[in-house]
Formats: C-alpha cells, sequence, structure tokens
C-alpha cells in the first residue's frame, strides 16, 4: 500500500474539534483530530467508549444533533470539497452516495415498520433516480452480495423477520448500495455475537478487495482491527494518541494508552490462571479543556511535564506517530518536541 | 386476521352478558323510583299499580330474561324488517324495550338523538385529532421553540380546565356579551337552505370548538410524546445517512411509527364520542344522546338507561376490537396467530 502518496487521499480531515453544549458546560468531545483516508485503505480508529472515535465520524457529515453539537473549527476535504463547510442540504446528496454508513446495533439501526425492499431501494431511488424496477434488480443484487440468500423473495420482509447478523447485512448493503467512494462503520460488529462477528469481518473483507472503496472502522476491540486494518489511529479523550500501520502498532506499540490497551487483550495460548489486565482510574472529565496529557493520571510512566503539557502527534518512524513525552524503548522522556 | 377477529368477536360474547347483568343489577338495586315524579296527590296504590304496569312486579331475573330477548331478538328483528320492508314472524305483537317515562320504544329515541351527538361530538373529535396532530409533529420537531412552548401552555389549559367551565366562558362571551352564536342549540333546524345552514353553522361553533380543543389539547401531546420517543431512535440516524431529507425522514420514517400508538388510543376514544361529552351537551342544550341520558337517569327511566349504558358497552368493546386490528395493521411486528 503506497501510504506516503498524497494522489489518492480519498478523504483528508484536518483539525476537527467538536463540543457538545450541555447545561453543565461545553464537553469537549473532538478536540483537533487530524487524519487522512486513501483509496482502497482500512483505517481502524479504537479507543474506549467516549474517546470521541464515534463523534469524529458523525462530524464529518453532520449526522450529530445539532445544537447541543457544534462542530467549531477544522476542515474535511473529501473529493475536493469541504464537508464541514457543506450546507446539509448538499451533505444530504453526498450522505449515502458518497459516503455509506453501517451502524452499531444493526437491531435498532433499520425502520422496523418498513419492508427491507423500501429501505434498500430507498438510496437508489434517492441517489441514483433509478426507475422502482431497476432498483429491485439492483436490490437484489445488493442482499445476493452480502450474503442473503434467496434475495428476491426476502424483500418484502420486515426487519424484526431477520436475525441480528442477517440485519447488519442488510446495512451494509445499504451502505453499498450507491458504490460510495468512503464507508463509515462505526461499531459495526460490537452489537455480534463472536461467529457473526467473523463472518461480517469476512464479508467486509471480501467487498473491499471487490469493490476498492476507503473504509474508516470504529470499534473498540483491537482483536477486529488486527485482523483487518491496514493503519489504526487510537483515541483518547477526543485526541488521537498513535497512529501506525497495524503490524506497528501492534508489535512496537509507542504510547502507555495502546501499550495498556494491548495488555488487557486476553492472551489464547498462555497461562489462563491470572486475571485480565484493566487500566486504572477513568478518561478524564471533558467539561474542562485539557491543558496537560490527557492520559496522565493514568499513565504509569508520566512525569512532571505530562501534567502541565499536552504532547502532539509526532511522526517518530516511517508510518508512525505518537503523542507522548515518554519514549517506551528509551525507558526515559523523549529529548526534544520540536526534532523528529 | 379474519379468524382473529372471529375469534375475539365471540370471547366478546360472554363479556357482554356479563356487563348487561352487571349495569341491570346495579340499577335494579340503586334506589329510584318511575313514579317519583308523579305529583305528592298520586295516592299509593295508583303508584303501585303503575309499577306493576310497568313490569315491576316480576322478579328481576324475569325482567333480566326480558330485556335479553327485547334487546337482542326483537329489536334487531324489528330493525331488519323496517329495513329490508318485510315480515318476520309475528313483527305486530313483538314487545320493545318501551321507555317509562315517554312509552316510545327506547331505541326509537336513541336513532333520533344518535345524529345531533355525530355531528357536534363527533365533529369535535375529527377537528380535534386533525388540529392535535400537525401541532403534535411541529411541538415535537422543534422542542423547546417559542412554538413548542406556546404549544405546551395551551394544551395544559385545555386538558385541565373541564369543558363545563370552557363551555360556559365560551357562551357568556360569545352569546351573552357579543351574541354571535345563540346560547341553545337547535335541533328542529333543517338545513333546507343557504341561511339555515349558516345558522346550523353557527350553533355548532362554540360546542364543537370546546370540545375539539380539549380533544385536541390531550391528543397534542401523546402525539408530541410519540414522535419524540422516535426522533432519537437509531433508524432515524440510517435515514439520514442514507442521505434523505429532514422532511422525508419526519413523514416517512417517524410518522409511521410514531402513529401506532396514537392511532390506537383515537381509536379507543371513540367511544367516548357517544358517552363521553354528556356534561358539553348539557350545557349547550344539544339533545343528543348524552343528554338522553342525564334525562333518564333523572327521571329513573331504567329501560332508557339500561339499554344506553349497555350500547356504550357494546361500543366500547368494538373499538377495542378495531384499535387491536389497526394495531397490527401499521405495526408488521405485531401477529395474529
Amino acid at each position: 500500500m503506497p501510504t506516503n502518496s498524497n494522489a489518492n487521499i480519498v478523504l483528508s480531515v484536518k483539525n476537527i474539534v467538536t463540543q457538545f453544549n450541555t447545561v453543565d458546560g461545553k464537553v469537549h468531545a473532538v478536540n483537533g483530530v487530524s487524519f487522512d483516508v486513501r483509496q482502497g485503505e482500512l483505517l481502524g480508529v479504537v479507543g474506549e467508549s467516549g474517546c470521541g472515535k464515534s463523534v469524529t465520524m458523525m462530524s464529518l457529515v453532520k449526522l450529530l444533533p445539532m445544537p447541543p453539537g457544534e462542530i467549531s473549527e477544522g476542515s474535511a476535504i473529501f473529493e475536493g470539497q469541504d464537508l464541514i463547510q457543506t450546507s446539509i442540504n448538499d451533505l444530504q446528496k453526498i450522505r449515502g452516495s458518497e459516503i455509506g454508513f453501517i451502524f452499531q446495533d444493526p437491531m435498532t439501526s433499520l425502520n422496523p415498520v418498513l419492508t427491507i425492499g423500501y429501505q434498500l431501494i430507498e438510496p437508489l431511488r434517492l441517489h441514483k433516480n433509478l426507475s422502482k424496477s431497476a432498483a429491485r434488480t439492483r436490490a437484489i443484487e445488493l442482499l445476493e452480495l452480502v450474503g442473503i440468500p434467496m434475495a428476491s423473495s426476502r424483500l418484502g420482509d420486515y426487519p424484526h423477520q431477520f436475525s441480528g447478523g442477517m440485519r447488519q447485512r442488510v446495512m451494509i448493503a445499504m451502505a453499498l448500495s450507491c458504490d460510495p467512494k468512503l464507508l463509515i462503520a462505526d461499531e459495526p460488529t460490537t452489537a455480534l455475537d463472536v461467529t457473526m462477528q467473523a463472518q461480517i469481518l469476512d464479508l467486509v473483507r471480501s467487498l473491499r478487495n471487490e469493490l476498492g472503496m476507503a473504509i474508516i472502522w470504529v470499534t473498540h476491540d483491537l482483536g477486529v482491527v488486527a485482523n483487518l486494518a491496514d493503519r489504526v489511529m487510537v483515541m483518547y479523550s477526543g485526541f488521537i494518541v498513535e497512529r501506525a500501520d497495524v503490524t506497528k502498532l501492534y508489535s512496537k506499540p509507542k504510547h502507555p494508552y495502546t501499550y495498556a490497551l494491548l495488555k488487557t487483550l486476553p492472551d489464547m495460548e498462555g497461562d489462563r490462571s491470572h486475571r485480565l489486565e484493566s487500566i486504572e482510574g477513568q478518561p478524564p472529565d471533558q467539561l474542562k479543556p485539557t491543558t496537560s496529557c490527557p492520559f496522565a493520571p493514568r499513565c504509569e510512566y508520566a512525569f512532571d511535564r505530562c501534567t502541565h503539557e499536552n504532547p502532539q502527534l509526532e511522526l517518530i518512524a516511517e508510518n508512525h506517530e505518537v503523542a507522548c513525552w515518554w519514549d517506551m524503548e528509551r525507558h526515559s522522556p523523549r529529548p526534544s518536541t520540536s526534532s523528529i | 386476521m379474519v379468524q382473529y377477529i372471529i375469534r375475539r368477536l365471540l370471547s366478546a360474547i360472554p363479556t357482554l352478558l356479563i356487563i348487561s347483568f352487571v349495569i341491570f343489577a346495579i340499577l335494579d338495586l340503586a334506589p329510584g323510583d318511575p313514579t317519583g315524579n308523579l305529583p305528592m296527590t298520586v295516592p299509593p296504590e295508583v303508584r303501585e299499580k303503575i309499577r306493576l304496569s310497568l313490569g315491576l312486579g316480576e322478579p328481576m331475573h324475569i325482567r333480566y330474561y326480558k330485556w335479553l330477548v327485547q334487546f337482542f331478538v326483537n329489536e334487531p328483528l324489528n330493525i331488519i324488517e323496517h329495513s329490508f320492508g318485510i315480515v318476520i314472524g309475528d313483527g305486530e305483537n313483538r314487545t320493545r324495550i318501551l321507555s317509562w317515562a315517554t312509552r316510545s320504544p327506547v331505541i326509537d329515541l336513541i336513532v333520533e338523538r344518535t345524529p345531533q351527538t355525530l355531528w357536534v361530538v363527533g365533529l369535535s373529535y375529527l377537528f380535534g385529532i386533525l388540529m392535535a396532530i400537525p401541532i403534535g409533529i411541529i411541538q415535537a420537531y422543534r422542542q423547546y421553540s417559542l412554538f413548542d412552548q406556546i404549544g405546551t401552555f395551551v394544551a395544559m389549559i385545555g386538558f385541565s380546565v373541564p369543558t363545563f367551565f370552557t363551555g360556559v366562558v365560551a357562551i357568556i362571551i360569545f352569546s351573552v356579551q357579543l351574541k354571535w352564536f345563540p346560547m341553545i342549540y337547535d335541533t328542529t333546524l333543517e338545513v333546507n337552505s343557504w341561511n339555515n345552514f349558516v345558522l346550523q353553522v353557527k350553533q355548532m361553533i362554540m360546542p364543537v370548538t370546546v370540545l375539539a380543543f380539549y380533544q385536541a389539547s390531550q391528543l397534542s401531546r401523546f402525539m408530541r410524546a410519540s414522535i419524540l420517543d422516535n426522533l432519537n431512535l437509531d433508524y432515524v440516524r440510517t435515514a439520514r445517512a442514507k442521505g434523505r431529507k429532514e422532511n422525508a425522514v419526519l413523514m416517512i420514517h417517524v410518522l409511521r411509527n410514531s402513529l401506532i400508538p396514537v392511532v390506537t388510543l383515537i381509536a379507543l376514544g371513540i367511544p367516548s364520542i357517544f358517552g363521553g361529552a354528556i356534561i358539553t351537551e348539557q350545557i349547550f342544550r344539544v339533545n343528543g344522546l348524552g343528554q338522553l341520558l342525564i334525562i333518564a337517569i333523572q327521571g329513573a327511566d331504567i329501560p332508557t338507561v339500561q339499554t344506553l349504558t349497555f350500547l356504550f358497552a357494546v361500543l366500547i368493546v368494538i373499538f377495542n376490537l378495531i384499535a387491536d386490528v389497526l394495531y397490527g395493521m401499521l405495526d408488521p411486528r405485531i401477529r395474529y396467530d
């Protein structure tokens, strides 16, 4: 994968800042997140609940409730157009056609009173101007593509007649219906059991090879990302703390948070008698703007610099960026912030 | 579906029989005397004779049985004979349920009174629904906006102030002070010319408005709550993520789901058109079914009260069934087997 070329960048996100104005004050959900997604690439976004990974993705197409949500800064260049500056009206032409979505809970993501066929045909009629019969034919194709048997007879069925895994397949079919350039999958396997997860992952992998679109895969499951992603970015408290090629991130994590996350994974081969690892403490209160490293209170390597200066994401090796004052390999603070 | 409806109708039979007996028993146990309204000068022996002539000499179970036969056999046969112009059996000597007060058949009285009730109360129910649904939708979609705040405030007044109060206020303002509308509803008015039509509309405006306001207040709250319940659900986000425009999201995706409980509520409320507007009918002097019932209760006209109350019970059972069937039609997750 040519990770350094800028030629085939599908989406370029710069410094997105998203806040929620609540009665208690401003919740700083996303604090200046920047990333690129290239054609055919699968970017994994990991982090624990509430770290801002979903909000970042929803900010890109303004699928947030606004108000209370507010995107106060940043740009997201998609096909030469800044999505953040685009009006909702124009975004509606991009949503579902250029950018497809899969959401977390397939049990609730489909409208219970409309048929699967109607919901599948909806984006096709909307964006592709297909006739009813052409849209129907395409809908059957799509259902077959995602592996639903006897597709033509199932168009008239309602969501409750499908199992959870089947519904997620329908969601995927819907997201892919207009051949999007970018697919945003927001924890698509979290609500499924492990067998279903494996099937959905296989499906996404094969579809990606077949269709060649860019995918952003948001999850809190490092195991899922390891099998799927080309690059991974780790988020914490609305910041990106580490970003690297998937092999590098798993073999040589540079951020104590990534390192701790990887340690929490159960070891399948080794001794199973000991308790699972966990990260002590809670994520910080996002009502206050952060002036320190957000992970410092939970970090076992934290020293005084971490508590009064927030590190920026820096390139420390090829295709490996980290936002941390501590150097895990040298077991000492990084020498300088400005030099690479 | 058909099987389900038949099963429900069959199971309604014992329910209704029990209801009819309970009503009969309560009315029989209640104090009250059909001769109570006669002058004091009427001697006790005469009163006793009147009672006997009304059939009160017989024991209760015989009277109940007679009422059952009259209600379920004689009256339906009578209706069939009238509507098809045929004679079945001994039509002349078939006994009917007679009002003690007027000595005329109760069913005829009811048929006479129903149009007024349907026009005034039914129309107000219809207007109430037609107002409540769009108001509820806009309120929910623009939650906490000025429109929502005003709507909430007005609706609070609407269902916390009883119709006998708003009705009287309306009469004082619009009939007594401004003299815009007549104070008393004139049932004898026949709509045969433009002028009479205007008069009819004028006399209907106040009762219809007062009742519609009350209905709309309640229903708009339910509509608003139901839309709000749905607006934050995942499928709405999916619809938006597909690129649906906001009005399509609302009218196609959210509304179908939100209407399920509201339609059920509307169907369940229809029997109250017939019984529930008793007070409003009294205030505006609309001589509909509500007023018939009040007069019958005051005059201890047991057959009329019995028949009317039982008919209300039948309506409630029927509209319960209709509500259930509608529920199943709107929500594909409900199955009837």
